[in-house]
């Protein structure tokens, strides 16, 4: 009988931390004690912070234990497993699970209470084993709507829901859904997770933490769209992630919920991984369907978009992984559950990956419409060393920069619209008052740079220009004309280039110039 | 073309199926097998797959994790992209290029370090962070940084690799 569950933090970067030796500990100290028929011990992904890696928790009680060395370990097992009391000092904080956050005094060391949806199991369940995911509900959802609902009920009830893509654009999913279902001809569901955003990793910790759920999220895409195959574009450098998502297919093969005839009810749905080999524009749709289909991926002129023509030139539903994610807990709660959650125009929650200077960085989910201040106060402990906050950039390199007096705005994707921000891919960047604004356009700049495509001229020639004259703002060099000049072509590129990728290339300089003007007029020789 | 050549090339076509739409993955999988692509190798698979030669090359040219040269023994791959930026990356970058006496894009010239830059690896809460070969360290300070690159020279001599 196993009486204890002890889940050890067995992400990449716990390892580098030890975990495998903790682990090892852990395992010894029980067998050593006699204990290690009652206590199973496995590994999770620990998504919810990463400065107390690596982490080890213990149920039934819910304990967490943090930075656990594997002296540390052994302690464990000898008071808490055998003798029964909790290891208070190398305790963290509890997680307190109280839904809406309306106002949370500050408090220092604890984490605060966060609206988990799409992370609901992330880091409870071994990401491994399907039937710790069906233990929380997994393939329920599934369940019921391949039972209970016509493929139109499941459509109308992502519509209802409102919940929008989470790549960053903000879409209504139904809406994109029913411009697939209506096409004629064999359809595709891929599954787009080649997060490349600089600072986004939550599509990563996604799939590492809980593979089954963007499972199911696809399978029932496939179900309301009239799909039998579904593609996950997945990053090149993301092989854990990759071994998590084929391990968990097979898995559910094995058990019939994905495959032929699902749970005998007629349905069937496949699913397929592919690796990318390392290029940012496949992030973007079109270009993501070229590489798909073993080509450059340089992205396709729209219309007509992938719903009409996309992969092997068929109707084609590409979804972020976030987005997918959600879907099985719209349809297992219902979309009325959905749009309690946020706000009355974004509906739900984001995920974040907060960085930079903070106290505590991390992943996040939070409901939507929370106020930036909230997020640095409540979740990342605060800014650094106790300065003054001066900018955040937002949803990777096509984020905005974001200052001081849009702190208070609520984290939507109408309300950042409504700024002239935007929420992008679930980045926040935090900078303190040290950072020097042009620097840092100029290295987002850079980026674009690099990643450009090549396809069109705007972007291949234009961000290059933009990057020599930030270069010679960043030196201390540049005339009043080099200004203007950057100014100019920052909004032609943004005007005229083919793909998302270039269009967002010049967002730094020109969010940058319009709240921190006088940051680069000063950069400039009288 | 030789031998091994032919069967390593063999063996991707029969695990992706002869599918052009492969193309990519087979590319990677023989990339990680003989350490980079050679001319040669894009012609026997593009022949293979009867596709023009010219879009093979273009296809391994335009991803970065495809590699058109050879590479040093460890390959360094130092994150440019802002996260890492904002929490230290310049100092690195001169640490890295100080220690190994090479700039970034080059080779040492005794083969065994190649440096490259890379973009975001998604391990940003750690920044700055760099791969060498598979691996990924964050937190890095210069003294980390010579302290790897020690460890990692130090397992060579171990293996007995050169």
């Amino acid at each position: 009988m196993i009486r204890a569950h002890v889940l050890i933090s067995g992400d990449a970067l716990s390892l580098s931390r030890g975990a495998e030796e903790t682990r090892l500990a852990i395992e010894a100290e029980l067998s050593f004690l006699g204990l290690d028929k009652e206590v199973l011990v496995s590994y999770t992904s620990q998504v919810e912070r990463t400065d107390e890696l690596p982490m080890v928790m213990v149920f039934p009680e819910g304990i967490r234990y943090g930075s656990v060395h594997p002296e540390d370990g052994a302690y464990i097992v000898q008071e808490h497993l055998y003798k029964g009391r909790i290891v208070e000092h190398l305790r963290l904080p509890p997680e307190i699970l109280s839904g809406h956050i309306v106002h949370i005094p500050g408090k220092l060391g604890a984490l605060y209470a966060q609206k988990r949806v799409v992370l609901r199991r992330a880091g409870l369940i071994d990401p491994t084993s399907i039937e710790d995911y069906i233990a929380h509900d997994g393939y329920f959802a599934l369940g019921k709507a391949l039972t209970e609902m016509q493929s139109a009920d499941v459509l109308q009830a992502v519509k209802d829901s409102g919940l929008q893509g989470r790549g960053g654009a903000g879409f209504p999913t139904g809406l994109k859904w029913s411009f697939a279902v209506n096409q004629p001809g064999e359809k595709y569901i891929v599954c787009n997770a080649d997060e490349s955003e600089p600072g986004t990793f939550k599509d990563r910790l996604i799939l590492e933490g809980d593979p089954h759920a963007v499972l199911e999220g696809m399978a029932l895409a496939g179900y309301a769209c009239g799909a039998a195959q579904g593609w996950i574009y997945i990053r090149g450098e993301y092989v854990q992630a990759r071994e998590r998502l084929e391990h968990a297919i097979k898995q559910a093969e094995e058990y019939g919920l994905l495959g032929d005839n699902i749970m005998e009810t007629g349905f069937s749905f496949h699913i397929h991984v592919h690796a990318g080999a390392g290029a940012y524009v496949c992030g973007e749709e079109t270009a993501l369907l070229e590489s798909l289909e073993g080509k450059r991926g340089t992205p396709r002129i729209r219309p007509p978009y992938p719903t009409v023509r996309g992969f092997r030139d068929q109707p084609t539903l590409v979804n972020n992984v976030e987005t997918l994610a959600n879907v099985p807990a719209i349809i297992l709660n219902g979309s009325d559950w959905f749009r309690s959650i946020g706000t009355h125009t974004s509906p739900g929650t984001k995920v974040y990956t907060m960085l930079g200077d903070v106290n505590i960085t991390g992943l996040i989910e939070v409901p939507m419409g929370i106020t930036l201040r909230e997020v640095i106060e409540i979740y990342g402990g605060g800014v650094k060393n106790g300065k003054a906050f001066k900018c955040a950039q937002t949803g990777g390199a096509s984020g905005s920069i974001i200052p001081a007096a849009l702190l208070d705005v609520p984290m939507d994707f109408a309300s950042m619209q409504a700024q002239g921000a935007s929420l992008g891919s679930g980045a926040l960047l935090v900078c303190d008052e040290d950072t020097d604004v042009v620097d840092l356009a100029y290295v987002l700049v850079r980026f674009f740079a690099t990643e450009s495509c090549g396809k069109c001229v705007p972007c291949r020639v234009g961000s290059a220009q933009m990057l020599e004259a930030l270069e010679r703002l960043r030196k201390g060099y540049a005339k009043p004309a080099d200004l203007q000049r950057l100014e100019e072509i920052a909004t032609h590129v943004q005007e005229t280039s083919f793909c998302g990728l270039g269009q967002a290339a010049p967002v730094p300089i020109l969010t940058g110039l319009r709240f921190f003007r006088a940051e680069f007029e000063a950069r400039v020789q009288a | 073309m030789d031998k091994a050549l032919t069967q390593t090339i063999h063996r991707a076509l029969t695990r992706h199926a002869n599918s052009q739409e492969s193309l990519v993955e087979m590319l990677r999988e023989i990339n990680a097998e003989l350490g980079y692509l050679s001319a040669e190798t894009l012609g026997g698979l593009a022949d293979a797959l009867k596709l023009p030669r010219s879009q093979v090359l273009s296809v391994a040219s335009f991803y970065s994790m495809l590699d058109l040269e050879p590479r040093g023994t460890h390959v360094i791959k130092l994150c440019q992209d802002a996260p890492c930026h904002v929490a230290g990356g310049q100092e690195i970058w001169e640490t890295l290029e100080r220690e190994l006496g090479i700039s970034f894009g080059a080779t040492t010239p005794d083969g065994k370090w190649t440096l490259l830059t890379t973009s975001c690896i998604g391990a940003c809460a750690v920044g700055p962070v760099m791969m060498v070969d598979d691996d990924i360290y964050g937190n890095l300070t210069p003294e980390r940084v010579r302290e790897i690159l020690a460890q990692v020279a130090d397992q060579d001599r171990a293996g007995g690799r050169t």
